[in-house]
């Protein structure tokens, strides 16, 4: 981690060349040295340049958020700005968003964001600030902001295609497999590092007289869309093309859609189709399915002895890859600063704080998710207390390089996982994957039109 | 206030009695404010916003009967009818048929009574969310415990809510459960109500038991059972918590109602014109189901 007193842009040594260039000796000597620090205040940057303001964060209720309002009496001894802040469940907190923001008056100024949900949606309302403008002054932006520091997935969800920096990230969730090393041990099969070796395994490692699943995933409609996006991105497939056209009854979406019916339908366990992520974990728990594909951050579960009975035999397999391509999708959550915000410099120093190194290596400490920042990896491993196996880190770190968004960055995300999640449920007892995807894409095209244009 | 004395008639102190009039009608101001605000004020914008193609975070376009139009066209909203219609029929039915039986049993004198029907009493007092979470663990077809009991008989495990076919009965089960006490209460009052004679003097020319029920006992709870019924198709018609908690509508839209076809227009999709629409057929098709069985009550009425 870098000492913040050997870097180049210490206050003191600015000072000094400030005053040697002068802007007249005699007035900025006549200053106290508080009004030495405003004046100055232009070329340096303070943490308690904003003392005394107060600003309002809407999180959402989860570890992250919990943790972050542990911290938030930090934030106020540092930079003298004092915090307001409210925890909603994931839900509400989106409706209250949606609610507040067309109200042209919203309470808060900072607010928590997932990407997947409501990135596009935030950006074509403008509901949310550029920030570059910070970034690139360094009298608003902490010497050690180090925003290469942040995972290239997450970038991709904080940074809109026209380079708009709207927001900073905090944590990533890409899709991995979680696999039972014993059951792959007792029928002598490999992790599966392609998309054909992942059904073959399955088929193998299925065993319905002893109750074990060779495959499990979310059946659920809405939760299973990134199973299927999941195989649709390593067939080398999208979600929408450069005009506007869904690209959901292409042939790799077909064929994506074939390969979700059959580890679902053929090697998945009874009852499958309504199975979230949840029950799905439970199955794993128990030990009763080989292979589990969903988010990283569910992770914790599995290796804790009063909840599970793999601990110790659970691999973290990174996402096979695909004919075309190896791509985990991925999901991620960040924060951002309102647009009509007029506390926007300070809501900027909660922004930085927020995402800081501390923070992000506290986050993978507390198990409270996948931090962003590629260093908090490293930094959090060499604490004593660090629960997490080495082999999910490696996974992590592998899965964010290979990652990509998991669903298309649209408004209405949720009546498209609404309209392809029945399609997929329905393939799972038995429908015709190409049919059932044709259906939806017509059913949902005219709805994207819609909301582009609006 | 004095009482006006009973012999004088009212039309002839007719400045006093039009004051009194006028205080009362103050008095009902607060009351129908609060009823202006949040029942007829709420109503009459949902009419208004179903006029229009609106998503929340966009501007709406004015469509006058499109959303209306396009309903009777729409197939899940069709199918979301049908699950509704289904999904009542049963989970009236089988309350009344249950809780009537209930009611009859509980009528009869017989030890520990009080604290069966205690016992019996306790689901309608559960929370629907909570009712609908333990209900999705014994669901699991895996960890389930009504897979296990159906094993213990040698029964094949079932799917229960995780099948499109079975889904709705699953549910209804639930439902059951939860509300055929309330109809056993309901029922339970009616007999308490019920006169000894007609049974003494039946008995007396030698009536079967069944002849009691059926011509004595059951044409005088009718009244009662339609009460029953009344409550219960309102309720069911509208379920939520339920539907929404153990399936969310699935597998895949196996058991969506209009209600939750409903919520998911409204705050999922924030399509709010169309879910405004959709709002309007829904009240009229309750309103509808009201009126025909209250028609039905009138025809149980005893006879004065």
């Amino acid at each position: 981690m870098s000492d913040h007193t050997k870097h180049p842009d210490h206050p003191d040594a600015l000072r000094r060349r400030l005053l040697l260039s002068g802007a007249g000796a005699a007035t900025l000597g006549a200053l106290g040295t508080v009004g030495l620090r405003d004046a100055l205040a232009q070329g340096a940057f303070d943490w308690k340049r904003f003392k005394g303001e107060k600003i309002e964060i809407l999180l959402v209720k989860s570890p992250r958020g919990d943790l972050l309002t542990k911290y938030h009496k930090e934030f106020e001894d540092l930079t003298g700005i004092e915090v307001g802040s409210e925890m909603i469940p994931e839900q509400q907190q989106r409706q209250k968003a949606v609610i507040e923001f067309n109200s042209g008056n919203p309470s808060f100024d900072v607010i928590a964001l997932s990407y997947h949900v409501q990135k596009r949606q935030f950006a074509k309302n403008n509901w949310l600030t550029d920030v570059r403008p910070y970034l690139n002054d360094k009298s608003m932006t902490a010497p050690d902001l180090d925003f290469a520091d942040f995972a290239k997935g997450g970038l991709q969800y904080a940074v809109e295609a026209d380079g708009r920096v709207m927001s900073l990230p905090l944590n990533l969730d890409p899709w991995v497999v979680y696999y039972n090393k014993e059951l792959f041990a007792a029928k002598n099969v490999a992790y599966p590092k392609t998309f054909a070796e992942m059904i073959d395994a399955a088929g193998k490692l299925n065993d319905p007289g002893k109750g074990v699943a060779g495959f499990v995933g979310r059946g659920l409609k809405n939760a299973n869309v990134p199973v299927w996006t999941s195989f649709v991105l390593g067939n080398g497939g999208g979600f929408i093309d450069a005009k506007g056209k869904l690209m959901t009854d292409a042939p790799e979406a077909i064929e994506a859609a074939r390969m979700y019916q059959t580890l679902m339908a053929k090697y998945g366990p009874q009852g499958v189709a309504g199975f979230n992520w949840n029950e799905s974990q439970s199955l794993f728990l128990q030990g009763k399915a080989a292979m589990w594909l969903d988010g990283i951050g569910f992770a914790q579960p599995l290796e804790d002895p009063s909840k599970s009975r793999v601990v110790g035999k659970v691999g973290y397999g990174v996402m096979p890859a695909g004919p075309k391509a190896q791509v985990s999708a991925l999901f991620a959550d960040g924060e951002g600063i309102v647009s009509t915000s007029k506390k926007k410099g300070p809501a900027w120093y909660y922004l930085q704080w927020a995402s800081n190194k501390a923070n992000q290596t506290r986050m993978l400490q507390a198990a409270a998710g996948a931090p962003v920042r590629n260093s908090a990896y490293a930094a959090a491993q060499q604490s004593s207390d660090f629960k997490a196996p080495k082999e999910w880190v490696e996974c992590m770190l592998k899965s964010a390089a290979i990652a990509q968004p998991g669903l298309p960055i649209i408004a209405p995300v949720t009546e498209f996982r609404d309209v392809f999640g029945i399609a997929l449920t329905n393939m799972i007892n038995g429908a015709d994957p190409a049919g059932e995807l044709r259906k939806a894409t017509a059913e949902f095209q005219p709805v994207l039109d819609k909301s582009e244009k609006a | 206030m004095s009482a006006l004395p009973a012999a004088l008639p009212v039309a002839s102190r007719p400045g006093f009695f039009r004051r009194r009039q006028r205080s009362y009608r103050l008095l009902t101001l607060p009351a129908l404010l609060v009823v202006a605000a949040v029942i007829v004020f709420p109503w009459l914008f949902t009419m208004y916003m179903s006029a229009f193609d609106w998503k929340i975070g966009s501007v709406a376009h004015f469509v006058g009967l499109g959303n209306y139009t396009g309903l009777v066209t729409n197939q899940r909203f069709l199918e979301a009818i049908a699950h509704t219609f289904y999904f009542t029929a049963l989970a009236v039915v089988f309350p009344l048929l249950l809780g009537t039986l209930a009611a009859l049993i509980f009528h009869r004198n017989f030890r520990g009574r009080g604290v069966l029907r205690a016992i019996f009493t306790m689901p309608m007092m559960a929370t629907p969310v909570a009712v609908a979470l333990v209900w999705t663990m014994m669901f699991h077809p895996q960890q389930g415990v009504l897979n296990y009991l159906l094993s213990l008989v040698g029964l094949p495990p079932s799917l229960w809510v995780y099948s499109p076919t079975l889904v709705i009965p699953s549910l209804v089960l639930v439902e059951i459960w939860h509300w055929t006490p309330l109809v056993m209460l309901i029922v339970l009052g009616g007999l308490a109500a019920l006169p000894t004679e007609p049974y003494e003097s039946a008995r007396l020319d030698g009536a079967t038991e069944w002849q009691l029920f059926r011509h004595i006992t059951l044409p005088l709870i009718a009244p009662f059972i339609v009460v029953a019924a009344v409550i219960r198709t309102i309720d069911a018609v509208k379920a939520f918590d339920t539907i929404y908690v153990i399936s969310q509508g699935g597998p895949g839209t196996a058991s969506e109602t209009i209600n939750l076809y409903l919520y998911l227009q409204a705050f999922a999709f924030y399509n709010v014109g169309n879910a405004s629409a959709v709002v309007v057929v829904f009240f009229g098709i309750i309103l509808a189901l009201a009126l025909l069985l209250l028609h039905v009550r009138q025809r149980t009425k005893w006879a004065a």
